[in-house]
């Protein structure tokens, strides 16, 4: 679509931070620790269900170079969560610090602070445990009213009502209902009813969870992590430690990826609980091990899908129910799962007379289950677009065509979406582009491609939100400087998708400035204003309105001095080109004139703060189509190209959005194919390694292609809405319906690997 | 035991624990381009030069440096400052936890290869992981450094 | 994190022999597997420096010193000349350039390693380990030999008239693999090994003359199928005995194909 022309927004800038990223400078947490830090290591249980009968420290504290170690019986009793979430969080109150009775394989029996990494180490083996073992829940289907309690304790509590509660394993239960499903089911030419099953997938951000904390020179807690959340952090360190929010600082420095498992604190309780018991600046990495079997990846879910539609294709009724697993503890739990069918049914809102939606969240005693990008609505797309797709299938009709007739338009009501209005959506225009440049009619056929060899092509569509409407609040800080330069403050936290850059594009548009000209600053628990932290693919749409705000304020006050400075009213001052011109007149002041006067003799703030939250969520919109080979015999799918159309609104930083979409994309490439998550028998987890993890390195992607289609979001700052998260949603429909093209057999359960195609399992 | 090696072109020596990994050797000498991704030999972030070869200093000893030569991106500032820059221009460097690995052995295929073709780039930087960028941005920006190299 | 008391470059081959006698006490190769879960040992031995790091050739034979390492396989002209470029279509997909550069023969040979692609491409040539106390071993007899205490200090490969293919197949694209198998023809003889089954390669001839009279379609699928009902798998995370015995007789089946110019 036309829009605005701009001077720094849809302008692939440079991201601020790059050349500093690229040549290796140390801006990470562990490049911040000073040498005296003590080191923290945590002793891990080896049950996936026990109470810790008896503990003895006394020959690991001998160790030279030991410091201490602490055990369940020397941390307060206050029950926490550690989501990163407004209070009061959706997520129970179901942690201690560390707890007698261990819920998963990997759960923390000891606290080690030592003086070194090896001192420590070899006090985690001299830890003498006497467990008493009991019987795990470790397969979710069987947990819900299972006689075996993961959270059997008194003090277990929900913040909020959610339906969940511990004394039948439920985290979070819930109902909905819109129309007749039973009649319109009842009523239908064809019903499909399927399950599917997707894997506590981990995040793998290259840099594993890690924090850094010591006292700072008023003798408040102050703590450096690699986090998405600081304001969350503080509190719930507060919470946790039962200190005063007011005795904690909470900062990040470069976060070397989150994708959501940064969005809970996994690792800050541990350093922040030995710096205050000892006094001393402590620091605790995780190993790889540790992220994988010990962070917070996305839920398992099992989603049941019945869709009802006509012959001709007209989708009428969606129902779907799904079973989330929490693992042992609930954090994100009640609010994941509520994406897998709030971002997936209303994509079909255009010819759906029904839809239900009921789930059920438990625990288990596996690793907790977290935030990561997509945030359920994958596991929910992954099941709704497979289905779709098999409908298509079934009634020998085009998928791209089916979807033409069912899908979301512009200025549709959603009832499935909280009766939100489709202000902007392109769906329609992306699958059109899509189709196009992918050349579907010629590639969707299935070509045999000789010795056991044939290439064809799947497509999937995805909707994400913007924001957790009515809740997140993004906020900035703007201020002039007196050389005509603006700082940007913000509680946002860039983990290398770019925010910072991308807020500054907008301050820079706002001021009629170079983006070289705004210097950015997040995020700080003590000196930015408040934010709820990046995640809920917020920051651009709900942070990025809150410097729009903050920009018009500063003019104003800016408008006020220059008035002065030309003694005219602050009526006849117009900011313009990034001057401020008295209008009718040639009189006119630089901003750094204001900057210079602003600092002398001068009683209006060239400062502005502003904070934003919204009432609706507007979803970005994606098609993916993706080309593969798959060789019959061996089940080897070889990915030749994924074609993507997004719909993001007007995207700030094209460049930036287009990574964003290819690094979701291979993410998905490597949840479909070949990263998985099982449990031995003990519950033991087998991938816990990037030896047994696989990434998808840059052989395993063909080559991708992403282009956008532009819809204008009302509600979002110059036209935006989000992108971090809905771009992981297309591969895993996409990739699997390419798999039945090919073989004749639906795959849904992730991942699809070589032996199951082979063997068509 | 000690050791005697070349670090980013200065002579050192050190004494140091028989068991210690180049990779905690170089930590401690303030090469802080230098990053652990796994325990496992699988990630590529911390990747030096062994003499001119890259290698994972997390799988070699210290004491096997003895007499050696070790560079780090530290040591390569204007060699990777050549280059870089198509990648930022990209968006690739991202949360750029996996960059002075990436860059490393960028400037390794570069030096073996001064003119690969895309296939031989995603070859040789198959030990390079990174969750964020997808790849896609890595390869069009070494790409538009060599087209922007060939046309001078 | 692997734990040791004592580092030692040995000076001579005797004095890496004598250190490697004593109990807990170990020769380090490219020391990747060696790093792997939280070994101690008293000492290490580097065995680097004993003039084992080069690949000698002459018209009887490749002489492949124990710390050679993997990326020298794969970048020699002449080795990958002599066998089709199999060596480098067994190491390209082994975690990566820096990770290849690690890694040596010696370790990789000497490990006799179940995933071992470089096992399974070497065994299927005519190839030998010369041990610095056993003497030169052919290598398919040294895969079964038992674990001990002497060096390997040589791969040897003896120059014949040879054409050998490889292929694998990968979960993910530089995985350990599923299964892996080579495929030569050497002064008229087949050999065909099978590795990652998982157990470690294991090497067949044409002992039913079902090759005798050269590679036909009909044939390679016959011997495939042979192949398929005489090599034991089993299954582990990356697949199971029966997806494994149904890939024996797809690579193997390829691989004759390939080796007989058939594609």
């Amino acid at each position: 679509m036309e829009h605005k022309k701009y001077n720094s927004i849809n302008k692939s800038v440079r991201k601020k931070d790059a050349m500093q990223l690229l040549l290796g400078k140390p801006v990470y947490t562990k490049d911040l620790v000073p040498e005296n830090a003590l080191v923290v290591k945590l002793l891990r249980s080896p049950h996936a269900n026990a109470i810790v009968n008896s503990i003895d420290t006394k020959v690991a504290k001998l160790v030279p170079n030991v410091v201490d170690i602490y055990t369940w019986e020397d941390v307060p009793n206050n029950r926490f969560t550690n989501a990163g979430q407004t209070y009061p969080e959706a997520s129970p109150y179901d942690r201690l610090i560390i707890d007698r009775h261990v819920r998963f394989v990997g759960d923390v029996v000891a606290i080690v602070a030592a003086e070194n990494e090896k001192a420590a180490i070899k006090a985690l083996k001299l830890i003498k445990v006497d467990y008493e073992v009991l019987e795990p829940v470790l397969d979710f289907r069987t947990a819900k009213d299972n006689k075996i309690l993961v959270h059997p304790e008194d003090n277990w509590l929900a913040p909020c009502e959610v339906g969940g509660t511990n004394k039948r394993n439920l985290v979070a239960s819930e109902q909905s209902e819109y129309g007749d499903v039973e009649g319109v089911l009842a009523d239908c030419d064809i019903v499909l009813d399927r399950t599917y099953h997707t894997k506590a997938f981990n995040q793998a951000m290259m840099e594993t969870f890690r924090t850094y904390t010591s006292y700072d020179r008023y003798g408040r807690l102050h703590v450096i992590s690699s986090t998405q959340i600081v304001f969350h952090v503080r509190r719930i360190l507060s919470h946790a430690l039962g200190i005063p929010k007011n005795m904690i600082r909470v900062e990040k420095p470069r976060i070397g990826g989150g994708f959501g498992a940064k969005q809970t604190a996994v690792s800050e309780v541990y350093p922040a609980f030995v710096t205050m018991k000892t006094g001393r600046p402590a620091m605790i990495v995780f190993t790889r091990e540790e992220s994988q079997i010990a962070g917070s990846p996305r839920h398992e879910m099992e989603v049941r899908v019945k869709l009802g539609a006509n012959k001709d294709g007209k989708i009428r009724v969606l129902d779907l129910y799904t079973l989330s697993n929490s693992g042992a503890y609930g954090e994100h739990g009640p609010t994941t799962v509520g994406l897998s069918g709030h971002k997936s049914i209303p994509m079909y809102t255009g010819s759906l007379e029904a839809h239900r939606f009921n789930f059920d969240v438990v625990y288990t005693n596996t690793m907790a289950a977290g935030a990561y990008r997509g945030y359920g609505a994958t596991q929910g797309i992954f099941a709704l677009e497979t289905t779709v797709n098999e409908l298509a299938e079934t009634l020998d009709m085009d998928p791209t065509v089916i979807r033409e007739m069912n899908m979301l338009k512009e200025g549709m009501v959603m009832p499935a979406y909280y009766n939100e209005i489709a202000s902007a959506c392109a769906l329609d225009k992306c699958l059109a582009h899509c189709k196009e440049m992918f050349d579907w009619d010629n590639k969707y056929p299935v070509r045999d491609m000789g010795n056991g060899k044939v290439r064809c092509a799947g497509i999937g569509m995805a909707m994400q939100g913007s924001c957790i409407s009515n809740l997140d609040v993004g906020s900035a800080t703007v201020k002039l400087n007196d050389d005509g330069t603006y700082n940007l403050m913000i509680g946002a936290a860039d983990m290398g998708t770019g925010c910072d850059t991308i807020l500054a594009q907008m301050v820079a548009e706002c001021m009629d400035c170079s983006v070289d000209d705004v210097t950015v600053f997040g995020a700080d628990t003590d000196a930015s204003p408040y934010d709820s932290g990046s995640y809920a693919s917020s920051t651009t749409y709900i942070t990025g309105k809150a410097v729009e705000k903050a920009c018009t304020d500063l003019k104003k006050s800016m408008c006020s001095i220059a008035a002065g400075l030309m003694d005219c009213s602050e009526d006849e001052v117009v900011f313009e080109k990034g001057i401020l011109k008295r209008i009718n007149t040639d009189q006119a002041v630089t901003i750094a004139e204001v900057g210079v006067k602003s600092q002398l003799n001068n009683s209006i703030i060239t400062q502005a703060s502003a904070s934003h939250s919204s009432p609706v969520s507007p979803p970005p919109y994606m098609v993916g189509m993706v080309e593969i080979e798959l060789d019959k015999l061996t089940g080897e799918v070889t990915i030749l190209d994924f074609m993507s159309v997004v719909d993001c609104g007007i995207p700030i930083n094209p460049a930036l959005a287009r990574i964003q979409a290819e690094g979701g994309i291979v993410q998905g490439i490597g949840h479909t194919l070949f990263e998985n998550v099982t449990f031995d028998a003990t519950g033991r987890m087998v991938e816990s390694s990037l030896m047994q993890y696989r990434l998808p390195t840059r052989l395993d992607m063909g080559n991708l292609k992403v282009e956008f289609e532009h819809s204008f979001e009302p509600t979002g700052p110059f036209g935006a809405k989000s992108i971090g998260e809905i771009v992981i949603n297309t591969p895993a429909p996409a990739i699997a319906h390419a798999i039945y093209r090919a073989t004749g057999v639906w795959h849904r359960e992730l991942p699809i690997t070589p032996e199951q195609i082979a063997m068509g399992k | 035991m000690d050791i005697t090696l070349t670090l980013n072109g200065k002579k050192i020596t050190d004494q140091i624990d028989p068991d210690l990994t180049l990779f905690d050797f170089l930590r401690n000498h303030n090469c802080y381009s230098v990053k652990c991704g796994c325990e496992t030999s699988n990630c590529g972030l911390c990747t030096v030069f062994f003499d001119d070869t890259p290698i994972l200093s997390c799988s070699m000893l210290a004491a096997r440096a003895n007499g050696h030569t070790i560079t780090t991106l530290e040591g390569l500032q204007d060699e990777a400052s050549e280059f870089v820059g198509f990648i930022a221009d990209q968006g690739a460097d991202q949360c750029g936890f996996c960059n002075p690995g990436f860059v490393m052995n960028t400037i390794a295929l570069l030096r073996e290869n001064p003119d690969p073709s895309d296939d031989e780039i995603r070859q040789f930087l198959s030990g390079n992981l990174c969750r964020c960028s997808g790849y896609d941005g890595q390869l069009r920006g070494i790409r538009a450094f060599l087209d922007s190299r060939n046309s001078k | 994190m692997i734990t040791f008391q004592k580092y030692v470059k040995a000076e001579t081959l005797e004095e890496a022999y004598t250190l490697n006698q004593v109990k807990n006490n170990k020769i380090l190769g490219g020391m990747l597997w060696l790093r792997l879960g939280t070994p101690t040992y008293n000492t290490v031995i580097d065995i680097s420096g004993l003039g084992l790091e080069s690949i000698e050739e002459n018209d009887e034979q490749f002489k492949i010193g124990a710390m050679v390492t993997l990326r020298d396989l794969e970048k020699n002209t002449s080795l990958n000349k002599y066998t089709n470029n199999a060596i480098k279509d067994a190491l390209k997909d082994i975690i990566g350039t820096q990770f290849r550069n690690l890694a040596t023969i010696g370790g990789s040979i000497w490990g006799r390693f179940g995933f071992s692609d470089v096992l399974t491409v070497f065994l299927a040539l005519d190839s030998y380990v010369e041990l610095y106390k056993g003497g030169i071993v052919s290598l398919a007899d040294f895969v079964n030999m038992k674990y001990d205490n002497d060096i390997l200090m040589n791969v040897i490969v003896k120059k014949k008239l040879c054409k050998c293919v490889y292929d694998s197949v990968r979960i993910q694209r530089t995985d350990f693999p599923v299964l892996t198998c080579a495929a030569s023809l050497i002064d008229g003889k087949y050999k065909i090994t099978v590795g990652a089954r998982p157990g470690k390669a294991c090497l067949f001839g044409d002992d039913k003359n079902i090759l005798s009279n050269g590679i036909t379609n009909e044939s390679a699928s016959l011997f495939a199928k042979e192949l398929e009902s005489l090599v034991v798998t089993s299954s582990n995370n990356r697949g199971s005995a029966e997806y494994r015995s149904r890939l024996v007789n797809v690579l193997v089946e390829r691989n004759l194909i390939k080796l007989g110019g058939l594609m």
